[in-house]
């Protein structure tokens, strides 16, 4: 017998073992709950969905009447043009929003309000960026229901996702490098053009591609918009309407029809395919060109 | 002869002035596009407060902020924004009682037990279960959870409140749970090595030492999945019907603040009708909860934090 009997201390902590043990299996069951819920979501589109995904269902538009000849092709070709006045737009603004929070602001009143309004920028309900489009865009500016409008809105949605994502690339490139740019005579800007973003640039895209895919999905900005539920031409320029995939996914979804049901389900495969593939790529890019220092 | 160079010359001369120019320019460039953001929110604010305001001069702001009845298409229509307000209620009480103790009951799982393996192949699960589009959800609450309700609980209407809170509910556990844990992982090692060297249980050290020391991320964490269920609209505008009534009834139809601004800007109305302009007060609420929710989230986070 040693000098503590470990026997008497495991009979005391019996129940205590018990609790921490019982405690484990709860704690990870409620990490479960998320695995399931996506495997249910997976498995009910899947099983409602592929009677219609043929190719058919990508190469026409959608009919209101056929379920068996209506497509997605509008919608998709629409969210790839409102995605074209988005992209450029969110990265432009967000991008050089995180340049100067990082490298130029000084510390200070004016710089602490444009933190906190960039989160709270991000917590405002889309709906409320729809107000925002249908107030400013599409009347203020009578851009009315066109890519233009609805892209511009939702790059303000994302403005604030892509930004924070990049303020935080741009904070992991140690200050070492920096100082060594500006100690071999580099300028600022040089510095920051020339290896400041280089080196945060694969957070920076990650932050895109992911804020994208948030967009790409986002419904309800549309809807206030007043983007078409039918529409059987695409658009030519940006100050045309547009259907998106989200938005001919709701309008399925609603009508009473079970077979438009069905034919959601096929709409939403097609959408989740599309986003996984997006965050696919994002992913790759994090795990393949991030560096570590 | 010797030729005498002067660095310093030179070093001005390579210093061309438009290299100069640039450098003044950018940090002005890049400040007038940072202040964007700050229009966005200002023009956010003022288109809602002036569409508000041509709202309020139609019907009377008292009547809006206390009445219970929300008719705006009956003959002597209705406006009292409870009754909207009841409904967003319904769906953000189920949501958090669904999701709060699972979001956090997974951030302690990931942060306090799991191994490194297993980590890495939950936390982009959650991530891909954070990236689904509203819609999807909405389209999973009416198709698979409320058939299922309905078949074991037989009260429960085809749009009710509990399907569409449950799925909110699955839709903010990614949020409560990776803030959650992002709170907990950055509790100090050395802190939980003390409460085990004490004889403490990992149970009693999660729940006496880390979540204690956490508790500021995790609060912060909560009301921001809040805010975002108070802002949540396909999921209601598909699941929760649109019959807006002030209730706790969580088994029949109900109208939210956001899917009334879905119902009546995907249907027709006419630009300066009454109801047109009640979709910018019913805006101005939301947007005055949700803000309030932001609001409080930093200050906690400010008030409670504790460094390490």
């Amino acid at each position: 017998m040693g000098l503590i009997d470990k026997k008497i201390i495991d009979n005391k902590r019996t129940s205590r073992l018990f609790w921490n043990n019982t405690a484990m299996v709860v704690f990870f069951l409620c990490t479960l709950v998320g695995l399931l819920v996506l495997a249910m979501l997976i498995y009910d589109t899947l099983n409602d969905g592929l009677r219609f995904l043929r190719w058919d269902f990508i190469t026409n538009f959608a009919s209101a009447r056929n379920v068996e000849v209506s497509g997605f092709y509008g919608a998709i070709i629409g969210s790839l043009w409102l995605m074209l006045v988005t992209a450029p737009v969110a990265i432009i603004l967000s991008v050089s929003t995180a340049l100067y929070l990082e490298e130029y602001a000084r510390k200070g009143r004016v710089t602490d309000f444009i933190k906190i309004n960039i989160s709270n920028l991000a917590g405002v309900p889309s709906v409320v960026f729809g107000l925002l489009g249908l107030g400013l865009f599409v009347r203020a500016m009578s851009m009315g229901n066109s890519v233009l409008a609805a892209g511009l809105t939702l790059a303000l949605m994302i403005l604030p996702v892509i930004a924070v994502a990049s303020q935080e690339a741009i904070r992991a490139v140690p200050s070492s490098v920096r100082e060594a740019s500006i100690g071999m005579g580099a300028t600022k800007w040089q510095t920051v053009s020339r290896i400041v973003l280089p080196a945060a640039i694969p957070g920076i895209i990650t932050g895109i591609i992911l804020a994208l895919s948030r967009a790409i999905g986002e419904t309800a900005p549309l809807v206030v918009i007043g983007v078409p539920t039918t529409l059987l031409r695409t658009p030519s320029s940006v100050m045309d309407p547009f259907q998106a995939m989200p938005m001919q996914i709701y309008s399925w979804v609603k009508m009473p029809q079970h077979d438009f049901s069905d034919l959601a389900a096929t709409g939403i495969i097609v959408l989740l395919a599309i986003l996984l593939a997006m965050n696919s790529v994002a992913i790759f890019i994090r795990n393949k060109f991030s560096r570590k220092y | 002869m010797t030729k005498n160079y002067n660095v310093q010359e030179m070093i001005d001369k390579n210093k061309s002035n438009s290299s100069n120019t640039i450098e003044k320019l950018i940090p002005t460039i890049l400040f007038l596009i940072t202040s964007i953001s700050i229009l966005a929110t200002i023009a956010i604010l003022y288109i809602l407060a002036s569409e508000s305001i041509e709202f309020f001069r139609r019907i009377p702001f008292i009547d809006f902020i206390t009445g219970t009845d929300w008719r705006p298409y009956s003959g002597d229509a209705q406006y009292g924004i409870w009754a909207l307000i009841s409904g967003t209620f319904r769906i953000v009480i189920i949501a958090a009682i669904f999701a709060m103790p699972i979001g956090l009951g997974a951030a302690i799982y990931l942060s306090e037990y799991s191994s490194d393996t297993i980590r890495r192949i939950i936390k982009p699960i959650l991530e891909v279960l954070a990236g689904v589009p509203t819609v999807v959800y909405g389209y999973f609450a009416i198709n698979f959870v409320t058939p299922i309700l309905r078949s074991i609980w037989s009260e429960v209407d085809l749009f009710n409140a509990i399907s569409p809170g449950i799925v909110v509910g699955i839709m903010i556990i990614p949020m409560i749970a990776s803030l959650s844990e992002d709170a907990m992982s950055s509790v100090p090692r050395a802190m939980r090595e003390g409460s085990y060297g004490m004889g403490a249980t990992k149970i009693e050290t999660t729940f006496k030492v880390v979540i204690p020391a956490a508790i500021s991320g995790i609060m912060a964490s909560f009301v921001l999945a809040i805010s975002r269920a108070i802002g949540e609209t396909m999921i209601v505008s598909i699941a929760a019907g649109s019959n807006p009534n002030f209730s706790l009834d969580i088994t029949s139809t109900l109208q939210t603040m956001t899917a009334f601004i879905v119902q009546i800007t995907s249907g027709d109305t006419a630009f300066g009708t009454d109801i047109y302009y009640s979709l910018y007060a019913v805006g101005l609420t939301l947007f005055f909860f949700t803000f309030l929710m932001n609001m409080i989230s930093i200050w906690i986070s400010k008030r409670f934090r504790e460094e390490y």
